[in-house]
């Protein structure tokens, strides 16, 4: 079929318009940078080799195509620096996700529950944070938690500590910062689950014999399961690579991938490497991706 | 909380209701139960006796406080006022997992997430039965409910009819001493709540286990209800059997309520024996039969049920049938309305009102039907007439 026919029906074209967004925004970048975490970095402008020059004739890139390896990616994962990098995500992100599940579900419930009318109020305020930008609230934040912050006022105030605790720089100011950033996006899927939710079905419940936490146990929560699991990970996988919280509220002893990721780049200057660990946190973080598509495909099978 | 109720054994199926109940004292007693959501009085000082056994029906239109009763009995809602006693003890207060009373919810509430088979069995595995009981249980609810082979199936594989009896199925696998059923049949397609209304009777009859059934639907409660409530702004209007709530209906509202009705509004003018003779603005000069319980008062309506009035080309001819037909009324056929069954004509009456005669379509042929604009006798003896309040 040629180009002209295809732009002459527009919903042709609608329907394929995401392929080309995909293709042109995802697919060709991600290729650029598969390519550079193949090469080497050298100083240079590019800095790495081999360059692929597609006017230098077929030996050059036959050349150039020989040059490429996977040293950086043996690099990665046996040098302890980035390994560690990997797990203190991982370990965060699953921290950070319980966290936020654990404090996100009985809001969504509770906002769930309210009458009509309170539950748009409940919705805008969950929102409202949106409006400031992402960096002011997370400066707001060490301005809050920092040695005569906010924080330590009210603690002293109430005599619940005796002296100013050290909160900057530390894992739990980074588990602060995160948990209220990504906070909306825990709630909100959960929120949109429970609401759909026919509230009889609770009273059913109750009405056949189950006390109130069996209730919930039995029917509420097996029910609300898709929203968990859209709310874990739309926290997280983008707390995975988060590199802005952890680099202004932790301290700089143990790096998130993201920040590694960072300073190979800017710092060191070596884009290979750098891109190799984009590439590893990519592949980490399509798994779970996968898992909980085939999780939902199943689901809807059985729904049939 | 209220005290310990014997839940367990009902759902255990060792429950014998009347053993627990002296023999005058109803199975459900609601004594002067209110409940109020902010301002509006939802229910207004309810009391009723119920006793066991019976196939009780709340009948009302839509926010005359039925579900709102219901909901107290079956324990989501706590009465403001008043007690509910259930084999003399007080439940009012008591959450609804520990009443032995089970609900049949108008959206059925099926859980989406499990068979057809645990949904069924969610009930007793809280009342800690056994395995091998549940599993009898479960198989004799199915079979009680005629869902045999669709045990494994989710709520959403079945037709509506099913799900219905699914829910019915959940509601009486704890074997409860009362069975709460709301709109049971609203969700069901015409014929086959027809069907679905002869099978309830049958198992309620089965079991005799009491059964509450909440409806707005007056042909539905009258089918099956032995006695039926009717529910007016919050409060009881009239306890009565179907015939009685129909044909001695105790206030206008509930004459137009229960079915068709004429109306024509009037002065007490004199008594004559146990007739009393009535000017009414629309219809003349009505002779009706004395009510039960004298009003008291000189303003009156007069009701008159369609099907009781007949129609005729002129008036009777003979002595005995000018002794039935006293009261007759001259007017012309203004409308008629075929229903199969059934025809109803408005005549249009010499004195200004209108009356609504309802008449058997008995013969396939009816030579005798009658026009538009044609002049009949509208007539109907005392007794087919209710005096009623203004």
């Amino acid at each position: 079929m040629s180009a002209r026919r295809i732009f002459a029906r527009p919903a042709r074209f609608a329907a394929i318009a995401p392929y080309v967004w995909m293709v042109l925004l995802f697919l060709v970048p991600f290729a650029f940078v598969l390519k550079i975490s193949l090469s080497q970095t050298v100083i240079a402008q590019p800095p790495y080799e081999p360059v692929f020059d597609l006017t230098a004739g077929r030996a050059s890139l036959e050349a150039a195509f020989a040059a490429l390896s996977i040293d950086n990616f043996k690099l990665l994962v046996s040098d302890d620096l980035y390994v560690y990098a990997y797990v203190r995500s991982l370990t965060v992100a699953v921290t950070a996700t319980a966290l936020l599940l654990l404090i996100g579900y009985p809001i969504a419930y509770g906002m769930a529950r309210l009458p009509t009318r309170w539950q748009a109020v409940a919705m805008v305020l969950v929102i409202v944070p949106f409006w400031t930008s992402f960096l002011i609230r997370i400066y707001a934040w060490i301005n809050i938690l920092q040695h005569d912050g906010l924080l330590n006022q009210i603690l002293l105030a109430l005599h619940l500590v005796s002296q100013p605790v050290v909160w900057l720089s530390t894992d739990s100011a980074m588990y602060i910062g995160i948990v209220y950033s990504y906070l909306p996006f825990m709630i909100l899927p959960l929120y949109a689950t429970l609401a759909k939710m026919e509230p009889a079905l609770e009273e059913a419940a109750s009405d056949l014999g189950a006390p109130p936490w069996q209730a919930f146990w039995l029917v509420t929560f097996p029910l609300s399961l898709p929203g968990i699991g859209a709310g874990v990970l739309l926290c997280f996988i983008p707390i995975v690579g988060e590199f802005v919280i952890p680099d202004l509220l932790a301290g700089s002893n143990s790096l998130m991938i993201g920040q590694t990721l960072w300073l190979e780049f800017f710092t060191n200057k070596d884009w290979p490497v750098a891109s190799a660990a984009a590439i590893i946190l990519l592949v980490v973080l399509l798994m779970p991706l996968l898992l909980y598509e085939r999780l939902q495909r199943r689901q809807l099978e059985q729904g049939r | 909380m209220a005290e310990e109720l014997p839940k367990m054994e009902a759902a255990a199926g060792v429950a014998d209701v009347e053993t627990h109940l002296a023999l005058d004292q109803p199975l459900l007693r609601i004594e002067g139960v209110a409940k109020s959501f902010g301002t509006f009085r939802a229910v207004d000082g309810v009391s009723l006796d119920i006793r066991a056994g019976e196939f009780f029906a709340l009948l009302g239109p839509s926010g005359c406080g039925k579900t709102t009763l219901l909901r107290m009995l079956a324990g989501f809602e706590a009465p403001d006022e008043g007690r509910i006693l259930l084999g003399g003890k007080d439940i009012a207060q008591a959450l609804p997992h520990e009443r032995p009373i089970n609900m049949m919810f108008q959206s059925y509430a099926l859980f989406p997430h499990l068979s057809v088979r645990d949904n069924i069995a969610f009930g007793l595995k809280r009342a800690g039965m056994a395995r091998a009981d549940i599993d009898t249980r479960v198989a004799e609810m199915v079979a009680l409910v005629k869902l045999e082979g669709l045990e494994k199936r989710k709520p959403n594989q079945l037709s509506g009819g099913q799900r219905q009896r699914v829910a019915l199925a959940r509601a009486l696998a704890r074997r409860p001493q009362l069975l709460l059923l709301d709109e049971p049949l609203a969700a069901l397609d015409k014929k086959l709540r027809e069907s679905t209304q002869g099978e309830l009777m049958e198992l309620q009859r089965r079991l005799g286990t009491t059964f509450i059934v909440v409806t707005h639907d007056q042909e539905e409660a009258m089918t099956m209800a032995s006695r039926i409530g009717v529910m007016n702004a919050g409060k009881l209007a009239q306890v009565a059997s179907p015939r009685e709530l129909y044909e001695a209906p105790r206030s206008r509202w509930i004459a137009e309520f229960v079915g068709d009705v004429n109306l024509f509004e009037g002065e007490f003018k004199l008594r004559d024996g146990h007739r009393l003779v009535i000017a009414t603005r629309d219809a003349g000069t009505l002779v009706v039969a004395e009510p039960r319980q004298p009003t008291g008062e000189t303003r009156l309506s007069v009701a008159i049920r369609p099907e009781k009035v007949k129609l005729s080309r002129r008036g009777p001819v003979s002595e005995a049938g000018r002794e039935t037909a006293i009261n007759q009324l001259d007017g012309v056929v203004a409308d008629i309305c075929y229903l199969g069954g059934s025809t109803t004509y408005k005549v249009k009456l010499d004195t200004g009102g209108i009356v609504q005669a309802s008449v058997a379509n008995s013969a396939r042929l009816d030579a005798d039907a009658y026009s538009l604009s044609q002049h009949v006798v509208a007539w109907f003896t005392p007794d087919d007439c209710v005096v009623l309040p203004p």
